[in-house]
């Protein structure tokens, strides 16, 4: 091989380059997975604990489930949800969804800003107010 | 051994029936166990029961009860507050649902030369005409701009909205405005309380007004905002804001209705139309008297 020291000096400087965000990584705490926060004083308040459907349907599929109430009311003017549990419910994010998810910050952000999406809610609807913390 | 043709499409025609009633038995009851498993049926929607409905909403706009200055303010005032819409302070970018238009302005083509003086400088109080054939819904790119078929409002969906503008260009009623910034700056804290405390009472969500939330989204940059006949108080069993802030000026009703209020004023007193000689059929008409 010509040049041998060359091309292998060089392949050392790639490997080191190329896994050094993984070896600088080692030993350090990860980022810890998102916790949103159900704490707040209208959730409290619930006999029953319970959001408009499961907990995880609603973890996995609340984005597609807001996408179908949007064009429930927007399209067709249908705005009564009744759940699979037989409960009924007015479709909106603003005024539903946010009555008992009061805290924005620590609920809907804590898991977008983990997975990095930023959902456009809020450009228009008004997320309730939250005390600075 | 052989098979005749015959058989043999038998065979096949036999199998496939059998194939596919068997596939949906097993769905049937496989989605019957999901459910007796889970004490779930499926989600339904439907309207709310409270709901105001029509085959066509339409308005009348009686402009001789339009007197004073207050008179025009509250009608205006009642709708840009409930809407969250911006008072950006600058002709060129204002946001509109419901304004003062001079005659002329208004009704072009028809300024006479000895048209009474009162009349000619009377400001007529305008609004999207929901016409029953609108332009902005025909040349829309998204639809996002759409005419409800159970009540033929034309409804603007700003999720779909990606602000070409176009519906501007096609409205012959300059109703559109366009969002040239964000509004949240425009609009005051105060200024966006809800004027009328039954607006917001539903199911799930009475506690708001207490906490002083708003109810209504505003719009972001780059999308185009009209009236929408408050569609969102009509679904609550209320009637539009500046109807109700009118004291009796502005009638809102069935067109499609013979017994409907706005039918019998349009049965009894000459009205007119903003531009008719268009064919967009508008829904709001202005009586004089």
């Amino acid at each position: 091989m010509y040049d041998g020291w060359k091309v292998i000096i060089g392949i050392i400087i790639f490997i080191g380059i190329a896994t050094f965000p993984f070896l600088y990584d080692i030993g350090k705490a990860s980022v810890p997975p998102p916790e949103p926060k159900i704490n707040t004083p209208e959730i409290q308040k619930m006999v029953e604990k319970k959001c408009v459907e499961p907990k995880s349907f609603m973890k996995t599929e609340h984005m597609k489930m807001l996408n179908n109430w949007r064009d429930f009311v927007v399209r067709d003017g249908d705005r009564i949800y009744t759940a699979s549990n037989g409960k009924e419910y007015v479709m909106s994010l603003q005024n539903t969804c946010m009555k008992c998810h009061s805290n924005k910050k620590e609920f809907c952000d804590q898991c977008h800003n983990y997975l990095d999406v930023t959902p456009y809610c809020w450009d228009c609807h008004i997320a309730p107010k939250e005390e600075k913390t | 051994m052989s098979i005749s043709r015959r058989e043999f499409l038998k065979l096949v025609g036999a199998s496939t029936i059998l194939g596919l009633g068997g596939l949906s038995v097993s769905t049937m009851l496989k989605n019957n166990l999901i459910d007796a498993s889970q004490g779930l049926s499926e989600p339904s929607i439907m309207q709310d029961p409270r709901a105001l409905t029509a085959k066509r909403w339409g308005m009348v706009v009686n402009m001789s009860k339009f007197k004073t200055e207050e008179d025009y303010k509250r009608c205006i005032e009642a709708c840009h507050r409930i809407h969250n819409v911006p008072n950006i302070g600058n002709t060129k970018e204002e946001i509109k649902w419901i304004w003062k238009e001079t005659y002329e302005h208004a009704f072009p083509g028809t300024e006479d030369p000895f048209l009474s003086p009162e009349i000619k400088h009377l400001p007529f109080l305008v609004l999207c005409n929901h016409c029953n054939n609108p332009p902005c819904v025909r040349v829309c790119p998204t639809k996002a701009t759409f005419k409800r078929k159970s009540d033929g409002i034309v409804m603007m969906d700003m999720h779909r909205c990606i602000g070409c503008r176009f519906c501007m260009a096609a409205c012959p009623y300059g109703a559109r405005s366009f969002n040239y910034r964000d509004a949240r700056p425009f609009i005051k804290e105060e200024e966006s309380l809800p004027y009328d405390s039954t607006f917001v009472k539903g199911p799930g969500s009475e506690l708001l007004i207490k906490r002083g939330h708003l109810t209504f989204p505003t719009r972001m940059k780059g999308v185009v905002e009209k009236c929408t006949f408050c569609y969102e108080r009509l679904a609550v069993g209320l009637q539009p804001a500046c109807v109700e802030a009118s004291q009796g000026a502005l009638i809102f009703g069935d067109l499609e209705d013979p017994n409907s209020e706005v039918r019998k004023i349009l049965n009894e007193r000459y009205s007119f139309r903003r531009k008719p000689e268009l064919g967009t059929y508008p829904s709001v008409y202005y009586i004089l008297g």
